[in-house]
């Protein structure tokens, strides 16, 4: 998943789990029917988990621009400096 | 949420946030219930009335309990606990309460209810100030929620006398 698919995600995770809990408890209260809130609800994760965990396509629609091979070439990548070994003698 | 690992564990953090949510404001839904519970207790007999060999006094009554318990079921009852309890003032104690017969009532359907029936627990008194007592009846009733807290109330009725003497 791309950086904007994983900001996508994370907001229908919210938004899909919210809005379940709401109508299942609006539902459950009007019907009187315990049973049915924590249906609806129990409906509502699965379909959150069916539509937010997967990777879906839609989630890769920005994807990163890598550096060309070409350009890598141009800019070396730094060498690591040894610092020189100190000679302690006493005095 | 790079990860199915990662989005797996957010989705489920949330989701049992919100079901605490939920269950919250389940029980907080009981607060707006209209309950009118009614009760009537009638002492058909009194059985015996003796003083036991350790010194305290016992009763057996007959009790002719009717109920209708609808009202305090709501959508999250899970049942109610319906109990009676004789009161009385003693010279030890400013209140004695004695459970006398207690029931567990699973549905609406079951909540209005006539039984006749002598005293499921023994009506013992911590000594013997029993005879011509003063007493009330009292249908105590713990409403048991699904989620959330439990209501409890009571009805007290009064004016039930004991016997002066022994029989």
């Amino acid at each position: 998943m791309d950086w904007q698919g994983q900001k996508l995600v994370e907001q229908l995770m919210q938004i899909l789990l919210v809005i379940s809990g709401v109508v299942a408890v609006v539902v459950g209260y009007t019907t009187e029917s315990f049973r049915t809130m924590m249906l609806i609800y129990a409906g509502g994760v699965v379909l959150t988990t069916l539509i937010t965990i997967p990777n879906w396509p839609f989630y890769n629609r920005h994807p990163l621009k890598w550096l060309d091979p070409s350009e890598a070439e141009k800019h070396p990548k730094p060498q690591v400096v040894v610092a020189p070994k100190k000679k302690f003698s006493k005095k | 949420m790079h990860s199915f690992g990662y989005r797996a564990n957010a989705l489920l953090t949330f989701a049992v946030t919100i079901l605490a949510f939920i269950c919250a404001i389940a029980s907080f839904s009981d607060n707006f219930s209209n309950q009118t519970p009614s009760t009537q207790i009638q002492i058909l007999n009194i059985n015996w009335f003796q003083k036991q060999p350790h010194g305290n006094d016992e009763v057996s009554l007959t009790l002719n309990i009717t109920a209708g318990l609808q009202s305090l079921f709501t959508w999250n009852t899970k049942q109610v606990f319906a109990f009676v309890a004789a009161e009385c003032e003693t010279s030890k104690n400013a209140l004695n309460q004695v459970s006398l017969w207690d029931a567990i009532i699973p549905e609406k359907e079951h909540a209005k209810f006539w039984i006749q029936i002598s005293n499921k627990y023994r009506f013992l008194d911590q000594g013997h100030n029993l005879r011509g007592k003063d007493f009330n009846l009292t249908l105590h009733w713990h409403v048991m929620p699904k989620t959330g807290k439990m209501f409890a109330d009571k009805i007290v009725m009064s004016g039930y006398r004991l016997p002066d003497a022994y029989r």
